[in-house]
């Protein structure tokens, strides 16, 4: 993780970030923008995950049905994330055909052209893809807990967006959070895989400084003070499955207590991947949650994690009640092991176990360039790539009082919200 | 450009750099170095697979997969998993039609580990009872989730209808009744009887060499025998559909209903295989989900995913198109999509077409043979399909050879828009 990488800016304020990398033909390229459903309001919700569809819907240079071709012709793969905090253009190409890519990520940053009859192709996809979702208890039931976790903030909405929004939401919106966020000064191009450095920097300056640059991006959004007292709730539905998610309000990923936190996920319930691609994770059955309750047969399956974000969002337990025990059993269970988090000290062992456990995980993420180019920015939009290059030694340093103190910070059954999804055991399923 | 596709080939594994061997026991063990990351992984499979589960006990086969590491005579579960989840490392089973398979990772001082445990669960599982039952609730729990998911029930009823009374159309999680039947006996003669070396096979992708693997894998697996492991049993033969067949399965208030459209497809070691997937890939794949993902999402906008997959195995295969939209747009998809299927038949591809597909399944392959997973996963497909070590310097030529009229006939040998599956799984109609 300490291959070195250059970091330049251009006059207009785009960052560009290289990392050679010669170990196949192949480059993987980035294009960060900093703006998610964190940067929206009540009534515009999901508008930044409409807009990067919108990206896909043609320019003068590539218009809709010839750009989604291009890169597949060339053998690239390539997709495109929005998120809480940013939004995310890729391509992975054979490294002699990476141009199209360049140029393509350079002409949509001004050009897209966001035709009127596109907009409303698209307002029907994306409210299929929210309805695709719906039809999960478990998204039904996050989006539920996400809710009541955020008052104020805007982690209080979904990525998708609100579907009364998405009915509403005009061309004319859409184009003007384009114009907005889409802007060189907002932005980071990121580059890792077969090729030259002199070389890339000269050609994506070519591509972009003529691009002017505008007054500084609005992102409105301030940390909202954490909840001082639980929050219970409940989601009736469907099926025959019983489902609880505890989210406790976490920190920012900047915070030093972040990787206290991540010990304590590690030991609590796995440790947990941010590799994007290649990672994966490994297997929970030793963590402590699992112990408590699966192995106690009050829940079928145990899963947690922490999400690195700009402002503070949560930390989410999600448990599958076993069918014969009550939600009330395993909430229980889990609030005894919690205790013990809180009261106690972890050993020595366990905070280098969790390491061990961390470093396997990076190692499994170096594998691919595509991966490795995620990284270069990623780690920027919440922090900086310092972050992600001195991951496992800020880990290293940490003791077992501090992983107590940040579970006595951030455990507290007042800091979270209880949600339940109770099915109503009503499903006629049956062959018409 | 012949230049440049042979960089790209020099850098794709090949009998230059694949190591294959048979060992005295009959394990087939493929390895590839890979020195660019201090990882390895491990995958590979058994002729143990659900075809050989009674009707009544269907989920045997795949029960006897996750029971192996709950228990062997070495390390009970917390110690298996101990060992590992402490490194950071993974190993886990599973089950499909022909074959149980395993597959693992772990930094490359941990390879031993990984060879034992794989070891020690293949070879001396002890199916402790407790733990077997805390499988089962897992599966119940996932068969109730399974019943509730119009994804799945669409994709399971499909299969039913194109594979009647076959391995293929029959699930290897089972049915509520069929998990509840299965005991430990069940579990212990499945392993004696299943079992073995002979046909194994395994890889190993990472940064260790060939001799090393070897001499590992000699070391834990190399004195295995199971003289009562049962050949495969030959597979029924499958007759297509005589007319179309319609299916709605009721789940009610889910927001989006799930389909799937289709029929028969080649088995993978048919002369067909390339044109149709080549064709599919026009179909359903190519930029934005192909002709399908054209007219359904781009054009009518109305599914998130709709797409084409051509899913080819040994002894047969289906061909199938798959989208989720509203129920009130259900009836529309499927005209759209059985209106395109007519066009794929009745006319030949486009050369635009054909070569734009050409280039993407020539140029992509540096990308998907880049991570350790994705040559392991490469290696095994060599050795299932009985591809040949020279596949990937072969393929070129082959992909360049297949032609407008190919790809045509057989689409025609396989699709008749008149004769498919049609099935859907949401809210009633």
């Amino acid at each position: 993780m300490t291959n070195s990488t250059t970091k330049v800016k251009l006059d207009n304020g785009l960052t560009i970030h290289l990392k050679e990398i010669h170990t196949a033909p192949i480059i993987s390229h980035w294009v960060w923008y900093r703006v998610g459903s964190r940067d929206e309001i009540p009534g515009k919700t999901g508008i930044s995950h409409w807009v990067e569809h919108m990206q896909f819907k043609g320019t003068p240079q590539f218009p809709a049905g010839k750009l989604d071709k291009a890169i597949s012709r060339d053998g690239g793969f390539w997709n495109a994330f929005t998120y809480l905090d940013w939004t995310a253009f890729f391509q992975t190409m054979p490294a002699d055909k990476i141009d199209l890519a360049l140029k393509l990520e350079a002409d949509r940053m001004s050009n897209c052209l966001y035709e009127p009859d596109e907009v409303e192709s698209e307002r029907t996809v994306i409210i299929s893809e929210l309805e695709g979702g719906e039809n999960e208890p478990l998204v039904r039931l996050g989006k539920a807990v996400q809710r009541a976790s955020f008052a104020s903030h805007p982690y209080h909405y979904e990525v998708i967006g609100e579907v009364e929004d998405l009915r509403a939401i005009s061309r004319d919106d859409l184009y003007g959070h384009y114009r907005t966020y889409y802007q060189p000064n907002n932005a980071q191009v990121c580059i890792s895989g077969d090729f030259d450095t002199a070389d890339m920097i000269e050609q994506i300056t070519r591509l972009y400084q003529a691009k002017p640059s505008t007054a500084d991006v609005p992102h409105p959004a301030r940390p909202e003070a954490a909840p001082n007292s639980e929050q219970r709730l409940e989601v009736k539905g469907p099926g025959e499955t019983t489902f609880i998610q505890v989210a406790y309000r976490a920190p920012a990923a900047s915070d030093p207590d972040f990787f206290n936190l991540t010990v304590l996920d590690s030991l609590l319930t796995g440790p947990s991947s941010l590799n994007m691609f290649g990672g994966g994770g490994i297997s929970n059955k030793t963590s402590r949650m699992y112990q408590a309750l699966v192995e106690k047969e009050l829940v079928v399956g145990v899963d947690g994690g922490l999400s690195a974000t700009i402002d503070p969002y949560l930390y989410e337990i999600t448990l599958t009640v076993h069918p014969e025990r009550s939600p009330e059993e395993a909430l229980a269970a889990m609030d005894r092991e919690m205790m013990r988090v809180l009261n106690e000290k972890v050993s020595e062992e366990d905070v280098k176990r969790a390491i061990k456990q961390a470093r396997a995980l990076f190692a499994y993420g170096t594998e691919n360039i595509t991966n490795q180019g995620f990284w270069l920015g990623y780690a920027d939009m919440f922090d900086s790539y310092n972050w992600f290059e001195a991951y496992i030694e800020r880990l290293e340093t940490i003791t077992p009082a501090d992983v107590l103190s940040a579970a006595q910070r951030y455990l507290s059954p007042a800091r979270r919200v209880v949600g339940l999804y109770i099915p109503d055991n009503n499903s006629k399923e049956g062959l018409e | 450009m012949s230049e440049l596709k042979s960089i790209h080939l020099n850098s794709l594994p090949g009998p230059h750099d694949i190591s294959r061997v048979v060992l005295p026991n009959g394990i087939t063990l493929l390895s590839r170095s890979n020195f660019n990351s201090p990882s390895v992984v491990i995958s590979g499979y058994l002729n143990a697979g659900s075809l050989f589960d009674p009707g009544d006990k269907l989920s045997l086969a795949y029960f006897t997969s996750l029971g192996l590491m709950r228990g062997n005579h070495n390390f009970n579960f917390q110690q298996i998993y101990d060992r590992l989840e402490s490194a950071g490392a993974s190993l886990g089973f599973g089950a499909s039609v022909h074959t149980t398979s395993f597959g693992g990772r772990a930094l490359v001082e941990d390879l031993p580990l990984l060879l034992q445990t794989l070891s020690e669960s293949l070879r001396y599982p002890t199916f402790p009872g407790d733990q077997l039952e805390r499988l089962r609730a897992r599966l119940m729990t996932g068969l109730a989730m399974r019943a509730q998911d119009t994804a799945e029930m669409a994709s399971l009823t499909f299969d039913d209808i194109i594979f009647p009374n076959h391995p293929y159309g029959r699930p290897e999680d089972g049915y509520i009744e069929t998990v509840q039947n299965v005991s430990r006996d069940d579990l212990v003669e499945f392993h004696r009887r299943h079992y073995g070396p002979t046909g194994m096979v395994l890889v190993v992708v990472g940064a260790v060499s060939p001799q090393e693997v070897q001499e590992k894998v000699l070391t834990y697996l190399g004195d295995w025998s199971n003289p009562q492991q049962e050949a495969a049993h030959e597979m029924p033969e499958i007759k297509p559909l005589s007319e179309s067949v319609r299916k709605h399965i009721t789940i009610p208030e889910k927001s989006q209903t799930d389909l799937v459209i289709g029929t028969l497809g080649p088995k993978r070691k048919s002369p067909d295989y390339l044109a149709a997937s080549l064709g599919n890939s026009i179909l359903g794949q190519f930029g934005m989900m192909g002709r399908i993902g054209d007219i359904v999402r781009e054009q009518a906008g109305l599914a998130y995913h709709a797409s084409t997959s051509l899913n080819a195995w040994i002894s047969s295969g289906s061909w199938e198109v798959s989208a989720g939209v509203n129920p009130a747009n259900l009836q529309k998809a499927i005209d759209l999509i059985l209106s395109e299927m007519k066009r794929y038949v009745n006319e030949p591809v486009s050369n635009e077409e054909l070569s734009d597909n050409q280039a993407n399944f020539i140029g992509r392959l540096p990308l998907s043979l880049e991570s350790n997973s994705g040559v392991a996963n490469s290696l095994l497909n060599l050795e299932r399909f009985q591809l040949g070590l020279d596949y990937y310097q072969l393929y070129p030529a082959k992909i360049e050879a297949v032609t407008p009229a190919m790809v045509l006939e057989t689409a025609r040998r396989y699709i008749d828009p008149d004769k498919m599956a049609i099935v859907s799984a949401g809210v009633a109609l």
